[in-house]
């Protein structure tokens, strides 16, 4: 089958459906690849590039006539009419809010594969477009902030003075979140973050930001079940905004990354923290799209005000182009793998996968949307199990305890009837016993982890001071006891000479 | 040349002193070296002083016999590999036992032949707490032995490495003790009885081999360092035999050191000793196979050798695959070219990672991997949040988060190397299966987890070739 990529036709836009390498990957699985002719020059891949990678340079039309056709955003009505009777199309279609579209797609039998529609599950982490864009996003809103922004990120001491760090609040800890505050704190600046889900804690952490903690606690479980985050209660948010409005006051940029599929954007940032911010200051709002996480936010604009910036570009992904490009078309390799698993060059859409049922909108001459609702979210379901355990250990514990008093009780009695009727060379013996054994327990506790193979061989050397007693054996006149000491005398020597010198041997090798 | 009494004595004490410093050297790799000449020099005077002892006859014998068991000790020093350390040090404990066995034997024989009358009552005494000296070095010294042999053929592979699974086994282990028990009082009673001291060696040998082949491969690190105690202690019972407290301290600081380790392997399991001894995992344990843990994500040399290429600080956390596979020498090249790139490379050793107590710690200094950047479990759990890249070669239950976050997991509570908190996290395997204890490992579907399949030796030469 024929797979085209034609050129992105609405305004702004700089990426394209596919890269060079992408198209490689799709010649491999047995398909033909044509691109309409110039649709990568925005994104700076060349005609020639393609056709070096073995794709054929068509005119728009015979691009908009394959079979498959690969795009980035949702096709226009026009775009629908100029395509083939039952193809497949494979982009980001945004099928509830583009009814009409889905209806046309419909009538032509056009199968539909929509991008945003990818679950959030392990194994389809690799066609998950909205996270690979949102990674860019995440990245490229630092970078606008920075742009913007009239003051270095990182502390500096010159010879001319101080300056200090600049303070990023990043509200929203998905993937474009966790993008900007990497992207934040490896330009030198001191990065907060804030998420509603407790739980993103240690990934905040760990890519170098502070984790903004709110003193309420949320009754029931955060996550919606789907990998993202839900509306919260009327309490949570009245703390979640008085802990911005403390915030505004301090940091220098804000990124807000809130989002919650389906619904406008919630405001977080009032016009009065806005107001509330230095001059100079800069808001870079992810989900303008969406209606703004600010209330000032216009989408698409960078509005002025009093002296703060507030960013609302809603095309940070496509100003990386090249890029973004060749990500998204990855993802579309890695789901073409999918739905092409014997490699022949021919799609097989088979519902029984989930990813492949929740991602298919149209099929045929039928509109599959919304599919049936899959639960897929990695956060922790079941840690109910826990306090059951823990009460059956303590439990346990004054029992052994009472049990070990009991045990050491008897083994007193039982020393002290020993000794009481045991001779005096016994005793002095045993001294010596015990003494060695105290000094044995001290001088081993402090043998450094990693010589304990080379102190079981010393211990397994010395053990082999036995033979002491074999040597003295040998003497004796009868010559069964001679050969029995003579046997040990010879094993002994062995384990005392092998272990020794193995010892050596691996000492040796420890070196700085 | 025949020494005093008082200067054999003399000789004793100073070797019982040497062998404590080379005991203390050992707690650090820049003493330890001489304190495995203390060790030596300490033996040279025992011997000397013992062969020196008019009571001694038959010097030349002895001496040709120590010679022959020196050339082969020596002979098999020299050619043991590194991955084959566990089971030398098993067979030595096997000969230790063997020794000891053959030393109760005569001591028995030399007091039953000179014993005609007893006269007095602490004279009785005497002679009774000698028949029970001699008969607890035997049964030590012989379950020692079997014991040692099993765990040697076990860890040769000899002996399928499974737990052996006796109908009724932990009745057969009871048994077998209260019938000991019973000979040892029929035995002192009936003022020692050639028979009866048989029997018990055999049991005690049967006992000693059931033992240990009831406990399966990965328990290995507990039962050799329990062996290596139990050795020690046969040479206890031997010194309180013959009334000679060189081996009574010597045996008593093998004794304490066998224990403390298994102790250190125990803890590092969170099981108790008894559950060990008792068996393995996964005999009382339903195994639940139909949780979904998701999907996997593979991955290939070229791309671990990129993410590598952009890594700062890497952590590799070897198993007993890395020895298995031989892989500890491409894992010292890759750690090279890795350092000369700037990269912060380290190693994390869990404490019961291969078959014998820091045995991995031998296996990466062979392969020359500079001791201060392998680091133990506490020293590095800490700091898998700041690392870019964790490489888990050959390693399985030693890593998985499910005993620090599944409180039903069988392995629940057991200290593990947090790997999982690190950025990328790659794992050298085989396949899929589970490890020793028989539990899935969550990490393998963590999000920030990808599974290298194929043998971790040519895994690790496919990322060095691709670096």
């Amino acid at each position: 089958m024929v797979i085209g990529i034609p050129k992105e036709t609405l305004s702004g836009e700089n990426r394209v459906a596919s890269a060079p390498t992408a198209v490689a990957a799709l010649l491999k699985l047995g398909f033909e690849v044509q691109v309409q002719k110039g649709c990568g020059t925005k994104a700076s891949f060349t005609d020639q590039e393609f056709i070096d990678a073995g794709a054929n340079v068509v005119t728009k039309k015979n691009a908009w006539l394959s079979d498959i056709i690969f795009k980035v955003n949702p096709p226009t009505l026009d775009e629908v009419a100029a395509m083939k009777e039952g193809a497949t199309l494979i982009s980001f279609i945004a099928p509830a809010q583009n009814d009409d579209i889905l209806a046309a797609l419909k009538d032509k039998s056009i199968t539909t594969l929509a991008m945003e529609m990818v679950p959030r599950m392990t194994r389809s982490q690799s066609m998950d477009a909205l996270s690979s864009m949102a990674n860019i996003a995440g990245y490229r809103a630092v970078i606008e902030a920075t742009h913007h922004f009239g003051r270095f990120l990182t502390g500096q001491i010159t010879a001319a003075g101080k300056m200090p760090p600049a303070k990023v609040m990043i509200i929203g800890a998905g993937v474009a979140g966790l993008a900007a505050i990497g992207t934040a704190s490896s330009l030198g600046a001191i990065v907060r973050a804030f998420d509603t889900r407790p739980e993103v804690k240690e990934q905040i952490e760990s890519m170098g930001a502070e984790f903004l903690e709110l003193d309420y606690e949320e009754p029931e479980d955060t996550g919606s079940g789907d990998g993202y985050a839900k509306e919260m209660s009327k309490a949570f948010i009245d703390a979640e905004m008085a802990l911005f409005a403390e915030q505004a006051k301090d940091v220098d940029i804000i990124i807000t990354t809130a989002m919650i599929p389906g619904k406008p954007a919630p405001k977080l940032i009032t016009k009065a923290m806005v107001e509330s911010m230095k001059t100079g200051s800069i808001i870079v709002d992810l989900a303008a799209a969406g209606g703004g996480n600010c209330e000032l936010t216009q989408a698409g604009k960078v509005v002025n005000a009093n002296g703060v910036k507030i960013i609302g570009y809603t095309d940070l992904v496509s100003r990386l182009p090249n890029q973004a490009s060749q990500l998204y078309a990855n993802n579309l390799v890695s789901l073409t793998k999918l739905l092409c698993k014997e490699k022949d060059g021919s799609l097989n859409i088979d519902f029984e996968d989930v990813v492949i049922r929740n991602m298919t909108v149209v099929k045929d001459n039928e509109i599959t949307f919304p599919p049936p609702p899959i639960q897929v979210s990695a956060a922790p379901a079941q840690p109910k199990v826990a306090p059951a355990a823990k009460v059956e250990v303590k439990a346990e514990e004054p029992m052994s305890q009472s049990k070990k008093h009991t045990m050491m009780a008897v083994g007193a009695l039982l020393f002290a009837w020993v000794a009481s009727v045991a001779p005096a060379d016994f005793l002095s013996h045993f001294t010596v016993f015990v003494l060695a054994c105290v000094i044995g327990y001290n001088v081993v506790w402090n043998v450094s982890h990693s010589l304990h193979t080379p102190l079981m061989s010393v211990t397994n050397a010395i053990s082999g001071i036995i033979i002491v007693g074999a040597i003295l054996q040998m003497g004796d006149s009868n010559p069964m006891i001679q050969l029995h000491a003579g046997v040990a005398i010879l094993i002994a020597t062995i384990n005392i000479v092998g272990g020794f010198f193995v010892t050596k041997r691996m000492l040796k090798m420890f070196r700085k | 040349m025949e020494f005093s009494q008082g200067l054999i004595s003399a000789a004793y004490i100073l070797a019982a002193l040497l062998f404590i410093f080379s005991l203390s050297g050992l707690s650090k790799q820049q003493t330890a070296e001489t304190g495995n000449w203390y060790g030596i020099v300490g033996m040279a005077i025992a011997l000397i002083a013992t062969i020196a002892d008019p009571r001694v006859g038959n010097v030349w014998m002895i001496i040709v016999i120590m010679i022959v068991g020196a050339t082969i000790g020596l002979k098999l020093a020299q050619k043991v590999e590194m991955t084959q350390m566990p089971e030398l040090v098993a067979i030595l404990h096997s000969f230790v036992g063997l020794a000891a066995v053959l030393v109760g034997f005569n001591s028995y024989f030399e007091m039953h032949h000179s014993v005609i009358v007893n006269i007095t009552d602490s004279q009785q005494m005497a002679t009774n707490i000698h028949l029970v000296e001699v008969f607890l070095g035997v049964f030590i010294g012989a379950v020692t032995f079997t014991g040692s042999i099993v765990a040697f053929g076990k860890l040769r592979g000899l002996i399928n490495s499974a737990a052996l699974m006796l109908p009724h086994r932990h009745k057969l282990n009871l048994a077998a003790g209260v019938v000991s028990f019973i000979l040892m009082i029929m035995f002192v009673k009936q003022g020692g009885g050639d028979s009866t001291l048989y029997l018990l060696t055999f049991i005690a040998l049967a006992f000693g081999w059931h033992l240990v082949a009831s406990i399966g491969g990965a328990d290995m690190p507990v039962v050799v360092s329990m062996l290596n105690s139990y050795s020690g202690w046969a040479a206890a019972a031997a010194g309180f035999m013959l009334n000679n407290d060189l081996l009574i301290v010597t045996g008593a600081l093998v004794g304490s050191s066998g224990a403390i380790l298994s102790y250190i392997m125990c803890k590092a399991m969170n099981r108790s000793f008894i559950s060990v001894i008792a068996g393995g995992f996964g005999t009382d344990v339903v195994i639940d196979n139909d949780t979904d843990y998701g999907d996997h994500v593979e991955t290939t040399a070229e791309a671990v050798a990129d993410m590598l290429n952009g890594a700062k600080s890497v952590i590799i956390t070897p198993g007993y695959g890395m020895a298995v596979a031989q892989a500890q020498y491409p894992v010292y090249k890759l750690t090279q070219a890795l350092k000369d790139k700037g990269v912060d490379v380290r190693f994390a050793i869990h404490p019961v990672a291969g078959r014998l107590p820091g045995h991995m710690n031998v296996l990466l200094a062979e392969a020359k991997v500079p001791y201060d950047i392998v680091l133990g479990m506490e020293e590095i759990n800490d700091d898998f949040a700041k690392t870019d890249v964790v490489l888990v070669i050959g390693a399985n239950d030693t890593v998985n988060p499910a005993a620090a976050e599944d409180p039903t997991s069988p392995i629940a509570g057991m200290p593990v190397l947090e790997v999982w908190h690190a950025k990328n996290v790659v794992v050298f395997k085989r396949s899929m299966s589970t490890g020793y204890a028989g539990v899935q490992n969550p990490l393998f579907f963590k999000d920030n987890s990808q599974m290298l399949f194929g043998d971790a030796k040519d895994s690790v030469e496919a990322i060095f070739k691709a670096l």
